[in-house]
């Protein structure tokens, strides 16, 4: 089985953005999981050798979702700027920067979540594996890029209907309680709650915990098999022991899902994240493998921030 | 960091003031909390003695004889009957008006909330129901007369031989009923859909639902509470409405079916309500039977105070605790 590398070019590097290197093996892609991990340390430059026998957990790290150069504006204001990213599977992206710099705006984006409020104006491409969001149905794009918020939000209902939520088509065809069962259950250990409600599926969602109640809504997210998770803050309402959990089952999760995480715990950012982008008054000022972003910044400004000087 | 300050500063402003007007009122302000102790012991005293004036006087007068005998005309109050015909028609005129208010009412919240366009029209409309909140009953009542008592409409009222249509039943004053009760269930779902946090709409789309699903699935299921209170209160304006029922469901004590059809015969036709029937036989109408009207009186507010129980109770069990 021969491994060759190819750097992918569609006029990324111009926007700063490295090219996304992907694996061909033999001629198909995606190959089967090979492990490697793209640039530990250093910033993964164009000529720099593909890192494959580096000594790293087996992760198949492909892109997902491509930002391209997205600007947002709510009237006058501008609140994301020319932002140029990628979303990749098997990795934790976490967008860090102070309040107001645009992080949740461009979260909101990738699930056209934005486009909800009447005043935004969108400019720039999204791009969900190789196409363009503009084009795809809300519904269908949603399905792909689920979003958990900053307040646990389960609907009114039981611990079931809300993880079998997303799973219930409107219309005749409505699969029943059986059909839904292995899924939900699937969605609740992925969540690492099953063990806490596997006795009580009937019980209101809302009797739960505050941590209890995030990770149902983790796992309501998972039951409609997404390939991208966002999440905005998703800790920041929680104790640290719940903390912690939903730190686990994020890592977790990475292998299956692209992971973007918006946190102002820069400790939450360097426990779990593998790249880091760092926003300021809507720009994307640093993007990076999360332990050049922490230990190495480029920019002036990074290094202010994750030093802790402002924010 | 900087809101912190700004609270500890103004506490600081604040807390020397109080201290020292704790113990010295000005004499305006003793003034104004004297009267507002007086009016509220007023109140409270006007509230009681009614409810216990009407609470002793209907107790000695009721009896399972009135509560299961219809009304008969009689000279006297020995032969006029009891008032089973009016609260039948109480329960069927308040069935008939929240039947059609609560799906209407739900339906216009649910748009003025959710939708809101065109702005122009969510305007007009939220300001027809707040009219309707204002409007005098009466007013009401005659407007729907002068509906129910065109042509058109007459295979929903009483028609007499000659073809002549009086624009009265239950059909026409049901209608108008609705009216009463609308802007209650209007405002107890609006209420509770404004009280769902703008995540949990956020939640469902991002789940890939449309907003219809949403609607259905999520908003409607959480706001049952109010929409329950809703309803309950607009039925309470409904068994108290007196205005309505004299001009648009008939003077007949008993209830008069029209036509031919059994159930349709009795919406269509005449009749009355407890609260007409206090009106009728209490010394301002034709006070042929005090007694009973005041037996009648008690049953009514009996109803409404259970259904102001049931409001209380929805309340308080269905509030839900958003995160
Ligand atoms: N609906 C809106 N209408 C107008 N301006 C908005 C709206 N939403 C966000 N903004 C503005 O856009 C900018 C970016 O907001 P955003 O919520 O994306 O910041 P953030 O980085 O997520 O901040 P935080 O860390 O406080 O959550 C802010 O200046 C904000 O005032
Ligand atoms: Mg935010």
């Amino acid at each position: 089985m021969g491994i060759e590398t190819t750097d992918d070019e569609r006029g990324l590097s111009e926007a700063g953005v490295p090219p996304v290197r992907r694996i061909v093996v033999d001629g198909e892609t995606p190959p089967v999981r090979v492990a490697h991990r793209i640039g530990n340390g250093a910033s993964p430059g164009l000529d720099e050798p593909f890192a494959v026998e580096q000594d790293f957990e087996a992760v198949w790290v492909e892109e997902r979702m491509r930002i391209e150069s997205l600007g947002v504006r709510f009237g006058q204001k501008e609140a994301v700027k020319d932002v140029s990213l990628q979303v990749n599977s098997g990795e934790v992206l976490a967008l860090i920067g102070p309040s107001g710099c645009g992080k949740t705006t461009l979260l909101r984006s990738l699930n056209k979540l934005v486009d909800l409020t009447p005043t935004a104006i969108r400019s720039g491409r999204i791009l969900l594996d190789d196409e363009d969001t503009a084009y795809m149905d809300d519904t269908l794009l949603r399905k792909k890029v689920g979003m958990l918020f900053q307040q646990p939000n389960p609907f009114p209902m039981t611990i079931f209907d809300n993880v079998a939520y997303g799973l219930r088509e409107r219309g005749s065809k409505r699969p029943g309680k059986k059909a839904l069962e292995p899924i939900v259950v699937d969605a609740l250990e992925r969540a690492g709650l099953w063990d806490e409600v596997s006795d009580n599926l009937n019980h209101p969602a809302l009797s739960l915990s505050g941590g209890q109640q995030q990770r149902l809504c983790i796992a309501r997210s998972l039951a409609v098999r997404p390939e991208v998770l966002l999440l905005d803050e998703p800790c920041s309402a929680l104790d640290p022991i719940s903390t912690a959990i939903i730190e686990d089952t994020i890592v977790n999760l990475k292998d299956e899902i692209a992971i973007v995480i918006v946190t102002h715990n820069l400790q939450q950012a360097e426990r779990i994240a593998d790249k880091v982008a760092f926003m300021y008054l809507g720009d994307l000022v640093e993007y990076g493998p999360a332990t050049q972003v922490f230990n190495a910044p480029m920019a002036e400004r990074t290094k202010d921030y994750v030093r802790g000087d402002f924010g | 960091m900087i809101s912190g300050a700004g609270k500890k500063r103004t506490r600081r402003v604040r807390k020397p003031r109080k201290k020292g007007a704790k113990g010295v009122w000005s004499i305006g302000d003793r003034i104004g909390l004297g009267i507002a102790w007086i009016t509220g012991i007023f109140l409270c005293v006007v509230a009681f003695s009614v409810t216990i004036y009407l609470a002793v006087k209907g107790i000695s007068y009721i009896n399972l004889d009135v509560l299961t005998s219809r009304p008969e005309a009689g000279v006297e109050q020995s032969e006029t009957g009891g008032f089973l015909d009016p609260m039948i028609g109480t329960v069927l005129l308040t069935v008939l008006g929240t039947a059609i208010a609560a799906p209407i009412g739900v339906g216009i919240a649910i748009w003025l909330t959710e939708y809101g366009r065109p702005a122009s029209l969510a305007r007009f409309v939220e300001a027809g129901v707040e009219m309707l909140v204002g409007a005098p009953s009466i007013a009401l009542a005659i407007f729907g007369l002068l509906i129910f008592q065109t042509s058109f409409m007459a295979p929903f009222s009483f028609t007499a031989e000659g073809g002549a249509v009086f624009g009265r039943s239950f059909f026409a004053a049901g209608a108008i009923m609705s009216l009463i009760a609308l802007p209650f269930v209007v405002g107890g779902t609006r209420e509770a859909l404004n009280s769902i946090p703008k995540h949990v709409r956020e939640a469902s789309f991002a789940l890939g639902k449309d907003q219809a699903s949403t609607i259905r699935r999520v908003l409607l299921p959480a706001s049952r509470a109010g929409i329950a209170t809703g309803t309950t209160l607009g039925m309470a304006q409904i068994i108290g409405e007196t205005a309505v029922v004299v001009v648009l469901l008939g003077a007949s004590l008993q209830l008069a079916p029209e036509g031919a059809i059994p159930v349709l015969d009795i919406f269509k036709g005449t009749g009355s309500t407890l609260t007409s029937y206090v009106y009728i036989n209490s010394p301002a109408g034709e006070g042929k039977a005090p007694e009973k009207a005041y037996a009648a009186a008690f049953v009514l507010l009996l109803i409404v105070i259970a259904l102001n129980v049931m409001v209380n109770q929805i309340t308080k069990r269905g509030q839900h605790k958003w995160g």
